[in-house]
């Protein structure tokens, strides 16, 4: 099975039907299985705190969200984070592509690589980190981990990971 | 006509529906005048009340109201294609447009200038956009709800505010009630 495949079955199986993306170019392919899943309501969204607003409102009509976007945007959704899916205790998912990391070709990514870390533990929000391709075992216990506990969970999947995932 | 005597009017016609309602004095207004499981008061996280509002309407069958402000549209106005391009039938996104940041001291926004909300939901690819006074709101409203087709109304008000109390409510408590009525009216 394709890591695409496989992350979109994860999704499915943990009863996430409903996703909305920014698009990053690492996560094209997923976006492209998300868009062609029958089980999920694939929603572009023009920016992630929008997104968030989206999942929030989706969650409560009954359906678990999920977000799919770029490190990037972690500067783009503080707020949002902070008085919207925490302050109300909603489960977000967000699978996130960790640009500017090792194998990185374009150097402004690096700017918000280096804090993306920082800004998630500032945050408390509950990190993980996928670097090679196995690590995509545990996704499926981080999407039971999101729901359970009600808050946003981090997976930041890097260049490596999507690498080895091919 | 303020946006309080606007609320006060379309009350009888939003109190038994799904709300979603925009951050500051609209909650706290419309939590005053009456407060309902059915109101999801946001208290922060300026400009998303419209993409709560759609995310709700896309996930289940009750109508929802989502009641926005044009500074709070503004400040989310990619929001507009959104709705556009995934029309939800049990829709309706109310803006009340006073011109002005109503909940920080009524400065002026883009909407009471050049700008018109209802022409840029237009240009987003809403297709059914109705700009009326305020006074032709609830009229509006009315017919939004016998109808079967996403609604945005942009209801042109005056600016200005009256004192209401915050709202003590915990953000969960809030949710997690809205959320045992959605499902009711979903069973």
């Amino acid at each position: 099975m394709s890591i695409n495949k496989r992350i979109v079955t994860d999704l499915v199986n943990n009863g996430v039907e409903f996703v909305t993306t920014v698009p990053c170019k690492q996560l094209a392919g997923v976006i492209a299985e998300i868009d062609q899943s029958e089980h999920i309501y694939h929603i572009p969204s023009n920016k992630e705190d929008e997104g968030m607003g989206l999942c929030a409102g989706a969650y409560m009509g009954g359906k678990r969200p999920a977000i799919i976007m770029q490190n990037t945007a972690i500067g783009v959704t503080i707020n949002t984070l902070a008085t919207l899916i925490q302050f109300y205790n909603i489960p977000l998912p967000m699978l996130i592509s960790y640009r500017g990391e090792l194998g990185e070709p374009v150097a402004c990514q690096v700017e918000m690589a280096v804090h993306t870390k920082a800004l998630l533990a500032q945050m408390s929000i509950p990190t993980y980190h996928f670097h090679s391709a196995e690590d995509i075992n545990e996704f499926d216990a981080i999407l039971k981990y999101s729901f359970m506990a009600k808050k946003p969970v981090a997976v930041l999947t890097d260049a490596s990971f999507w690498k080895g995932a091919k | 006509m303020i946006r309080y005597e606007l609320l006060k009017e379309i009350m009888p016609i939003i109190s038994d529906q799904l709300v979603v309602c925009n951050i500051g004095l609209p909650s706290q207004e419309l939590h005053m005048l009456d407060d309902q499981p059915s109101n999801f008061y946001m208290l922060g996280t300026m400009g998303l009340a419209s993409s709560i509002g759609l995310g709700l309407a896309l996930a289940q069958s009750a109508k929802v109201i989502a009641i926005d402000g044009d500074g709070s549209v503004l400040t989310n106005l990619g929001t507009l294609p959104t709705i556009g391009n995934n029309p939800a039938n049990n829709f309706i996104l109310l803006i009340i447009d006073n011109g002005s940041y109503g909940s920080t001291g009524d400065q002026p926004t883009y909407a009471g200038m050049k700008t018109s909300l209802a022409g840029m939901a237009k240009a987003a690819g809403c297709d059914n956009v109705i700009e009326c006074a305020a006074e032709d709101t609830a009229d509006a409203l009315k017919a939004a709800l016998a109808g079967d087709e996403m609604t945005i109304i942009v209801s042109k008000c005056e600016s200005g505010n009256v004192k209401v109390p915050v709202i003590e409510f915990d953000a969960p408590v809030i949710r997690h009630r809205f959320m045992q009525e959605v499902a009711r009216r979903n069973a």
